[in-house]
């Protein structure tokens, strides 16, 4: 067995990403594209981590950033349930394709 | 010693009124507001009286000099150690005497509209921008700083300005108040470019400082003024001559006095607070206040501010025995009057015995400031009861007003300079000082003494005695009897009218003169004879003409032929003005400078638009409302940063 090492991460972390970024850009349902963007944000943070640890391993600085990630991942979370849930009150839908009011 | 908080609160009082009637007046004052203006100028006006008792006979004299002093000053914008822009207040003989003369006649206008101006839609208005003009006609008075002066000047000028147009409905007023303004603001462009001309070679704004800088001839400043020149006059002369633009300019002096009758198209109190009393001697003032510089450094300005003063004197005494219009009789007449002030100044001299025409020149702006108001409050209620301006509609009214007649004809013989009244004691020592110092202005100013009481008598007997033109009782009957204004329209009358008579006793050369040392002023009785002969003439003349209704007014203007028409059509300056506007100015700068804006100016902004808008017209499809579709171009952003930051700019 190979010890996986920065280019297994890597590899994982870009895959991830892309999968992210497809799903954000294809898929209509909101709470899809939701998730979508948690993808993409692991996968950032799969980044951190795996620089911090191969890179420079005396240091935090990496730790650190995907802490404050993941907060702000939730808070994000929040709001952006909170804006799906007041567009199904007014639309009766949660379908990306119906919230395009805001346009010239 | 001056007490600064006293002497600021004169200015402040009327101030306080303009901004609480201002803001609150239309709302809760409707009837309140005059009461609450004059209650706050009574207590200016009180605060004054104190102020010249206490430095006229307190603490102003040291070692028998009237002292200037300074007692408060606020450096308000600095430009640099010396050069600075002051708020602050001064003390000395002319300051304190304007100080009276201005709270008082305003006092009496305040009281005297209270009556006038009752019932009117914009009551509170009015006395608001009353108590502003009073404000920024103090501030002129006290201001320490020639640019102080020059911000007080142009807010008289505003108040001017909105209380001529006051009836706003009227498109004569709203013509007048706009020629007012920008005729005196033409002649303050002047003013300005004087002040910067005197404190550039002063090196200050500061009076004091730039007087004394000025006015000795071994000082550097002064050397370095002379020294340079522009075409051919040296560049103090200039600065000197452009500060007296201005003092002209709002003074009404010929040839910019164009504005002064129109002005007349504001309620009567006004014309007799600003248009007689108060505003248009404050280009007198500023002359006198810079006496020095004038009289010691630039003696051809000087020169030339008496001939001026002469000019518009005998010019605006013609006119004003044509004149059909009486509140236009008495602008004329004030704009001669002020012509005597201006050429006393111009024929004195620096110290003792002959800076007499200083003197007589404050002295007769004082009594002036009593007779006239008093004119204009007479004539405001002579046209109260008859709804007109015109001679004609007038005559007989002695019987109906009795008051007004009575104080009206104090002030006649006042301003015709009949002894014991004001005017003859101040005319005479005008006269006596440009007998004194300048022949050929003695005689042009003699020739006007007597021109005067005829006009004011003609004036006189066309309103109150003449033959009635209507049958008596029909006016009365057409539009409701009018009789004399109430109590508080006859007291301005009387107190002015006291005033009037008994002012001429004033020993004003013991308070008032060019160096602060008391000046004895000697009585001839020989040379008085000349003018009060000619006034007596005048007033003979006039009782001839116009004491029945005769034909005689009609025959000699038809003898005079085109004298008279010249005259009664002002000598044609409002023409020429318009001429050379008009025609002149308007199709040579006017039309090409409006055809560049239009074409030009107004090209390039619509290009520009015209650009933004189709463009934006092409691209706005961008702002689909997709998100999905924004996220694309987003992405396809970022990946052509990329590829640019990675491969092409390494």
């Amino acid at each position: 067995m190979m010890e996986p090492g920065l280019y297994h991460i890597l590899f994982i972390s870009t895959a991830l990403f892309f999968i992210g970024v497809l799903g954000f850009l294809t898929r209509r349902n909101l709470i899809t594209m939701l998730m979508s963007i948690e993808l993409i944000l692991n996968s950032v943070n799969l980044n951190f981590i795996a620089f911090n640890k191969y890179v420079w391993p005396g240091k935090m600085d990496g730790l650190f950033f995907t802490l404050f990630i993941i907060a702000i991942a939730a808070a994000e979370a929040a709001v952006a349930i909170a804006i799906i849930i007041n567009l199904y009150r007014s639309s009766q839908s949660i379908d990306v394709n119906n919230a395009e009011d805001l346009k010239y | 010693m001056p007490n600064a908080t006293n002497i600021a609160l004169i200015p402040l009082l009327p101030l306080a009124g303009f901004i609480l009637l201002g803001l609150f007046g239309r709302k809760y004052g409707k009837n309140k507001a005059g009461l609450i203006g004059t209650a706050l100028l009574l207590g200016s006006t009180l605060l004054a009286l104190y102020t010249a008792y206490d430095y006229f006979f307190v603490y102003g004299k040291v070692n028998g000099v009237y002292q200037q002093f300074v007692p408060l000053k606020i450096t308000w914008l600095a430009f640099s150690k010396e050069m600075s822009i002051d708020m602050g207040l001064v003390i000395d003989p002319i300051s304190v005497m304007m100080l009276l003369v201005v709270t008082f006649v305003s006092l009496m206008v305040h009281i005297y509209s209270l009556g006038y101006m009752k019932g009117e839609e914009r009551f509170p208005t009015y006395y608001a921008f009353l108590g502003l003009f009073t404000f920024s006609m103090l501030g002129l008075v006290l201001a320490s700083n020639i640019f102080q002066l020059y911000i007080f000047w142009e807010l008289v000028g505003v108040s001017s300005f909105l209380l001529i147009g006051f009836y706003y409905d009227k498109p004569s007023a709203v013509a007048a108040s706009k020629k007012a303004f920008i005729v005196t603001r033409f002649a303050d462009l002047g003013f300005l470019i004087g002040i910067l001309v005197l404190s550039y070679f002063s090196g200050t704004f500061d009076f004091q400082t730039l007087i004394a800088r000025l006015t000795s001839p071994e000082s550097n400043e002064v050397k370095t003024a002379v020294a340079s020149t522009f075409l051919g006059v040296s560049a103090l002369s200039w600065g000197a001559a452009l500060v007296f633009i201005g003092g002209a300019g709002k003074s009404a002096m010929f040839p910019l006095h164009i504005w002064l009758p129109d002005a007349m198209e504001g309620p009567t109190p006004v014309s007799a607070l600003i248009h007689a009393a108060t505003m248009v001697v404050a280009g007198v003032y500023l002359v006198a206040r810079l006496f020095p510089v004038f009289s010691v450094t630039t003696p051809a300005v000087l020169e030339i501010i008496g001939w001026v003063g002469a000019v518009s004197a005998i010019i605006a005494a013609v006119i004003a025995c044509t004149q059909t219009d009486i509140k236009r009789v008495l602008a004329y007449s004030t704009m001669s009057q002020i012509g005597y002030m201006m050429f006393a100044l111009g024929v004195s001299h620096y110290g003792g015995e002959a800076g007499l025409g200083y003197t007589a020149s404050m002295f007769h702006l004082f009594t002036h400031a009593m007779f006239k108001a008093l004119l204009f409050l007479g004539a405001g209620a002579v046209i109260h009861s008859v709804h007109s301006n015109e001679m004609k509609d007038m005559g007989g009214l002695r019987k109906k007003l009795p008051i007004t007649h009575f104080t009206f004809l104090v002030a006649c013989l006042a301003i015709a300079g009949v002894p014991p009244f004001a005017g003859f004691f101040s005319k005479e020592e005008i006269l006596l000082a440009a007998y004194q110092h300048n022949t050929p202005i003695y005689w042009v100013a003699l020739i006007t003494s007597g021109l005067t009481a005829f006009y004011m008598f003609r004036l006189y007997f066309s309103i109150f005695w003449n033959k009635p033109r209507e049958v008596p009782g029909e006016h009365s009957a057409a539009t409701g009897n009018h009789g004399e204004g109430g109590f508080v329209m006859m007291l301005p009358l009387v107190l002015l009218g006291t005033g009037a008579a008994a002012a001429g006793f004033i020993p004003f050369g013991e308070y008032v003169s060019t160096d602060g040392k008391a000046l004895e002023s000697h009585f001839h009785l020989s040379f008085s004879i000349a003018p009060v002969a000619l006034g007596l003439a005048g007033i003979l003349t006039a009782l001839w003409m116009y004491a029945k209704a005769s034909d005689r007014p009609a025959k000699l203007a038809a003898s005079l032929g085109g004298l008279y028409r010249a005259a009664y059509r002002k000598f044609y300056i409002d023409e020429l003005y318009l001429f050379i506007t008009k025609k002149i100015l308007f199709n040579l700068v006017g039309r090409p400078a409006a055809w560049f804006d239009r074409n030009i100016v107004d090209g390039l902004m619509n290009l520009t638009g015209n650009t933004t808008v189709l463009v934006s017209e092409r691209i706005k499809k961008f702002q689909s409302g997709k998100v999905q579709q924004y996220a694309i171009f987003f992405l396809g952003a970022v990946v052509l940063l990329a590829v640019l930051f990675i491969y092409v700019w390494k």
